[in-house]
């Protein structure tokens, strides 16, 4: 900010022309931004006593802070140019391996999370390994963990405890101390809110900072938009991309924690068909599916999309069947919009630019 | 006269039993363009990467500075001085002009976790560089994509300068562009020379290399027709020189047909 006001100092006055709106509307989260805004709107005149009140609140953001932890690492990696199918079925994964050796060998639970999470970065990294040792994309890569997990995720389970259900987390050591540092209840102003949200909103301004403020946001955007361009300018494009899927990986192992520490017990079915609402939230939050393109703050906004509809729909009293009909339409509503709006914004530079050369002839 | 800043001495260059390069040799002196000329498959991409340390060459020698150097990859050409800017330019379409400049090379600022990008640097030097080439950007942050084809080539042309670049390798700059949009390419070209580079300007296109040229080579199914200076040679002399003179006769008299018709079609 203060750079854009020393320019104006020295009298540059076509920084002048770029106005709010213009800069505004070159963000990609905007398509993100007006959607929350649609969809907070609809629902506030839809059922306004709930809704507009504190409760509401923490309603709404208790239902999207583990999906936000989520589709801020997916973004990163969607950035990166590209998808990791095992993403959600890895929540499932890490809180079955800390809820089953801790409560099978009696282990503390930091031991048991620390065992959960090297497997996660394991995982993230053969991903990772495998995409650009191969070539192959990342779609097939990751499905094919995707299937590996989620039947391993049954099969394990009912090997160890005899069913698809790992209950009495809450027995394992130190686990007190666990669900206070990542999920717990605390109040303010009237209202339940949990840590996991803290979480979310600490993972959502890193994940920025990192992505816009960082070399490593730069090989990030670069490795997504042209992984050759990148490699040129001496970017470590396959290190930028293994290190992306672990962090998916890693971002799966906390969410997978967190559940196992609300729920105080684990399902092997955990997290199935969640990958692809991440990848929604990401690509509601402006993320292109081409990659080189996106941010993290507008996922987040992707997923509070969700956790309002989410809620929305039950304070509405609908069918909560609806809740994937409603999804489809903002999706779609939301991808027209930054699409439109990126286009809009390119082309009024290159208007600019050209208006400039031709005044030049002109003169 | 100065020492060339980069020489090759007979280089031959083998793909299992095809000859591309046979017995070519070529000097660059700082603050010259020199042109490498000729038609397809004459051997240009071949020397050039060569020069680049993308290929290595089968026979013969490369001096850099004086010193007698091999080159294992561009990498280590980079670390040396030696650029190649390539047609498809390394640039990120999608990103901002500052960021791409930098990319690769970001600047940083800050201590520990809060060591980060120095963005303020990056933009205002970016306005700088460029300005002092000539270009002016409105805006840092205008997506690389959305500015023409003659301003990306003089974007690359202008972070290869500033990061250090003794040798420029220029692959064919002004290959796709307009006739404008060209000759402000050439005018970078130059300046770039005027700030002591060595400039290795490849093109096909003889009136672009006769136009800033110092220096000229011609290759010709990869081998040196010969090398000159341009107090040597006249632009007529030396599009001769790379077509052949009689294709060259060949080719005026067809199109002395063809106007002739229009001619008279036009009556």
């Amino acid at each position: 900010m203060a750079s854009e006001k020393a320019r104006a100092g020295q009298g540059d006055e076509r920084m002048a022309e770029l106005g709010f709106f213009r800069r505004l509307f070159r963000r990609p989260e905007v398509g993100a931004l007006i959607g929350a805004i649609v969809v907070w709107t609809f629902f506030a005149v839809l059922t306004p006593g709930n809704w507009v009140s504190i409760t509401g609140l923490a309603r709404i953001l208790d239902s999207s802070s583990t999906l936000g932890i989520m589709a801020v690492a997916v973004a990163l990696l969607m950035i990166g140019g590209e998808f990791d199918l095992s993403a959600g079925v890895m929540t499932g994964t890490t809180a079955l391996i800390t809820g089953m050796v801790g409560t099978q060998l009696g282990w503390s639970i930091w031991v048991t999370m620390l065992v959960a999470l090297i497997f996660a970065l394991i995982v993230g990294y053969l991903n990772g390994l495998m995409l650009v040792k191969t070539g192959l994309p990342s779609f097939i890569v990751t499905l094919s963990s995707f299937f590996i997990l989620r039947g391993a995720n049954v099969g394990v389970t009912r090997l160890v405890v005899n069913q698809v259900r790992v209950a009495g987390i809450d027995k394992v050591p130190g686990f007190a101390a666990a669900r206070l540092l990542f999920n717990t209840e605390f109040h303010l102003f009237g209202a339940e809110f949990r840590t996991v949200t803290i979480w979310w909103i600490i993972i959502t301004i890193a994940a920025s900072w990192l992505l816009l403020r960082t070399k490593y946001g730069n090989w990030i955007f670069a490795t997504g938009g042209d992984a050759d361009a990148a490699r040129s300018q001496g970017v470590p494009a396959q290190r930028v991309k293994i290190a992306l899927f672990m962090t998916t990986a890693t971002a799966a192992w906390l969410v997978g924690t967190m559940n196992d520490v609300r729920l105080r017990s684990a399902v092997a079915s955990q997290g199935i068909g969640n990958e692809f609402i991440y990848i929604i939230a990401a690509a509601i939050g402006g993320c292109l599916l081409t990659g080189g393109y996106g941010s993290a703050v507008g996922a987040s906004i992707g997923a509070l999309i969700f956790g309002m509809v989410r809620v929305g729909i039950t304070f509405a009293g609908w069918d909560t069947d609806w809740f994937y009909a409603f999804l489809g339409i903002i999706l779609l509503a939301a991808v027209l919009v930054n699409n439109f709006t990126r286009r809009r914004a390119e082309a009024m530079t290159v208007a600019a630019v050209k208006a400039q050369t031709e005044g030049e002839e002109a003169s | 006269m100065t020492e060339p800043i980069l020489e090759v001495r007979n280089i031959t260059k083998l793909f299992g039993s095809v000859l591309a390069l046979s017995n070519v040799s070529a000097r660059v002196y700082p603050g010259e363009v020199t042109c490498l000329l000729g038609d397809n498959g004459a051997g240009k991409s071949t020397l050039i990467k060569i020069l680049a340390g993308v290929h290595q060459q089968t026979e013969g020698d490369y001096f850099f500075e004086g010193k007698k150097v091999t080159l294992n990859s561009p990498r280590e050409a980079l670390a040396m001085g030696i650029a190649t800017v390539y047609q498809d330019l390394a640039m990120i379409p999608l990103m901002p002009i500052w960021r791409n400049f930098f990319l690769g090379a970001e600047p940083e600022k800050g201590w520990g976790p809060l060591r980060r990008f120095d963005i303020d640097f990056a933009k205002y030097t970016v306005r700088e560089e460029l300005g002092k080439m000539g270009i002016d950007i409105r805006d840092p942050d205008q997506p690389v994509g959305t500015m023409s084809g003659g301003e990306r080539q003089s974007l690359a042309i202008a972070r290869a300068v500033y990061f250090g670049a003794k040798v420029l390798i220029l692959d064919e700059p002004t290959a796709a562009l307009g006739v404008r949009q060209a000759g402000t390419v050439l005018k970078y070209i130059a300046q770039a020379a005027a700030r002591n580079l060595g400039v290795i300007f490849i093109t096909h296109n003889p009136h672009h290399a006769y136009a800033v040229g110092n220096r000229f080579i011609i290759l010709k199914l990869g081998k040196t027709l010969g090398s000159w200076e341009k107090a040597e040679i006249s632009r007529e002399e030396m599009i001769q020189s790379m077509s052949g003179a009689e294709e060259l006769e060949a080719l005026t008299y067809e199109l002395g047909e063809v106007a002739r018709r229009r001619a008279q079609n036009a009556t």
